[in-house]
């Protein structure tokens, strides 16, 4: 199973974690199997909403919400279920000043019939 | 077959679904990989049972052969909704569900299957109100009307709690296992905390009417046994004795008319030896290990009391001692609190009235009604009847359960004008 990691930093503590430790933790994931992708993210002022309501886009500044710690960054990883998918995400480094948000992904969606469709496409 | 033959039959039926059926349920969960499937099983195995036994007899294994019904029906039964959902789409599945499923083994999987449920019902990524509720009804196999009952919440709120819960644990994939060695102590903690939650529902005064409450107690020390008897920690131990100390004083903490009797005013010949001894017996067990758990201090002073003949021949010391290990483990201030208690026993209502104020003073104490009630007590000893008056009254005005209340106007009437 697919989990995503999201690292959450408040903005005092956005390069406590050093960006070395943030690769070595990468390739320790990538050397047990663990990684599929990740990657740092700029803070959050960078962020851009993109909502659609009545078919307009709508496109607002800034994270989606309110909070103090700003999504950094994440890891896309593969685990066998939560637990291990929890004893993993706790060993990326801005854990330990953030949290890590883990979400399992999950599958669009499409009918059979669709997905024939559209890779015939 | 005769009546009376076939009414002894599903009495046996009615008495192993009371006794196995959520042992049946947690491995069906396991053999089948889903909450509702295996509810469906259960159910299935049940009605297959009080079809068949009647006639043949029970089977020589009946919670085995319960549990294999179960599984057919239910591997039978995807087998059917397949057939009609994608026709000849994906035979294989079945097939490999009936495959995977291992062969039933001896009584120790079976508890280990009630050990998986516990810890999956329990598991940290569930909200803890979902954790409590979950583990009361696949656990102990309570209804969600009981539940809301105890807990004075509307059902429908406790059956959402529930749904939700197991969507996340079917939508994030939390494993039905029993977590690893090194994982092990973190989870517990997070098991025993549910099985203490839900002691205490029904041993305090908070809700509920009382035989509801007495049946939570009694499903917690159950869970509180299982527990012991496979994952032997001390402070699994420390829990159940704490629980079992707790609960020999059950019948003696209040009136017929549900007036509140404190501890030193308790009828101990009343209070149930039997719990007691066993309590105290895990107690010793607890604290042979080299750094004892809040649980198995807390279960340790529930002893001294347990066994002391009365109030005033109670080894004071000793719980103040206990106390001041369960500070430095666990400092919380409700703790401190309850340390003042013990030291003015032990030294008297100044000692303890000086260390209360000291702790009122970092203002962590306020608004809880009970170090108002202890500041009243120390007063009311102390002669200081004007103070006292205050406290009881402020006392008073913070505590909700009818008969707490009752017993502080009780004691505020009773002042010397």
């Amino acid at each position: 199973m697919k989990y995503l990691c999201l690292v959450y930093l408040s903005p005092e503590e956005w390069n406590s974690a050093p960006d070395e430790a943030c690769m070595a933790c990468g390739d320790e994931l990538r050397a047990s199997g663990h990684f599929i992708t990740g990657t740092p993210l700029h803070p959050a002022h960078t962020a851009t909403t993109v909502r659609v309501r009545n078919g307009r886009v709508s496109v607002t500044d800034g994270p989606f919400a309110e909070t103090k710690e700003q999504l950094a960054g994440f890891y896309l990883i593969d685990a066998r279920d939560l637990n291990e998918a929890i004893q993993l995400a706790s060993k990326i480094p801005p854990a330990q000043f953030g949290s890590i948000e883990v979400r399992p992904t999950r599958e669009l969606m499409v009918s059979p019939q669709h997905a024939a469709a559209a890779a015939a496409r | 077959m005769p009546a009376a033959e076939i009414a002894r039959v599903s009495t046996q039926i009615d008495q192993i679904y009371r006794k196995d059926s959520r042992r049946i349920f947690a491995t069906l969960i396991r053999l089948l990989g889903d909450f509702e499937r295996a509810e469906e099983g259960l159910h299935e195995a049940f009605r297959a049972a009080m079809e068949k036994w009647p006639a043949e007899g029970l089977p020589q294994n009946p919670v085995a052969w319960l549990v294999s019904a179960g599984r057919f029906k239910s591997i039978d039964k995807q087998r059917r909704d397949q057939r009609f959902e994608h026709l000849e789409d994906r035979p294989d599945v079945a097939e490999s569900l009936a495959d995977q499923a291992p062969a039933l083994d001896e009584k120790e999987e079976l508890e280990d299957d009630r050990l998986r449920l516990i810890f999956t019902c329990c598991h940290p990524a569930l909200a803890s109100d979902a954790q409590v509720a979950l583990t009361l009804r696949e656990v102990c196999g309570l209804a969600t009307e009981e539940i809301a009952a105890a807990f004075l919440t509307p059902a429908p709120t406790i059956a959402q709690r529930i749904v939700r819960a197991k969507s996340k644990i079917r939508d994030a994939n939390i494993p039905y296992q029993v977590p690893a060695r090194d994982e092990l102590p973190e989870r517990l903690d997070s098991v025993l905390r549910v099985v203490y939650l839900v002691f205490n529902e029904g041993y305090s005064a908070s809700s509920g009417d009382s035989a509801t409450r007495a049946d939570l107690s009694g499903e917690a020390i159950r869970i509180g046994r299982l527990i012991v008897e496979l994952i032997p920690e001390p402070e699994a131990r420390g829990l159940l004795a704490l629980m079992l100390l707790h609960e020999s004083r059950r019948e003696t903490r209040a009136t017929p008319d549900g007036e509140l009797i404190l501890l030193d005013e308790q009828d101990r010949s009343r209070w149930n030896r039997a719990l007691i001894a066993e309590g105290v017996a895990l107690v010793r067990t607890a604290f042979e290990t080299q750094l004892p758990g809040p649980y198995a201090i807390q279960a340790a002073i529930a002893a001294v009391h347990a066994e002391a003949p009365s109030a005033a021949d109670t080894d004071w010391s000793e719980i103040v001692g206990l106390y001041d290990l369960l500070l430095r483990i666990t400092p919380s201030p409700v703790v401190a609190l309850n340390r003042t208690v013990a030291l003015a026993m032990r030294v008297g209502p100044e000692a303890g009235l000086a260390a209360l104020d000291d702790l009122l003073g970092e203002g962590v104490l306020d608004g809880y009604q009970l170090a108002y009630a202890a500041r009243a007590d120390f007063c009311r000893r102390l002669g200081r009847h004007v103070e006292a008056r205050e406290a009881y009254q402020r006392a008073i005005k913070l505590t909700v359960q009818t008969p707490a209340r009752r017993f502080l106007e009780k004691r505020l009437a009773a002042l010397p004008e």
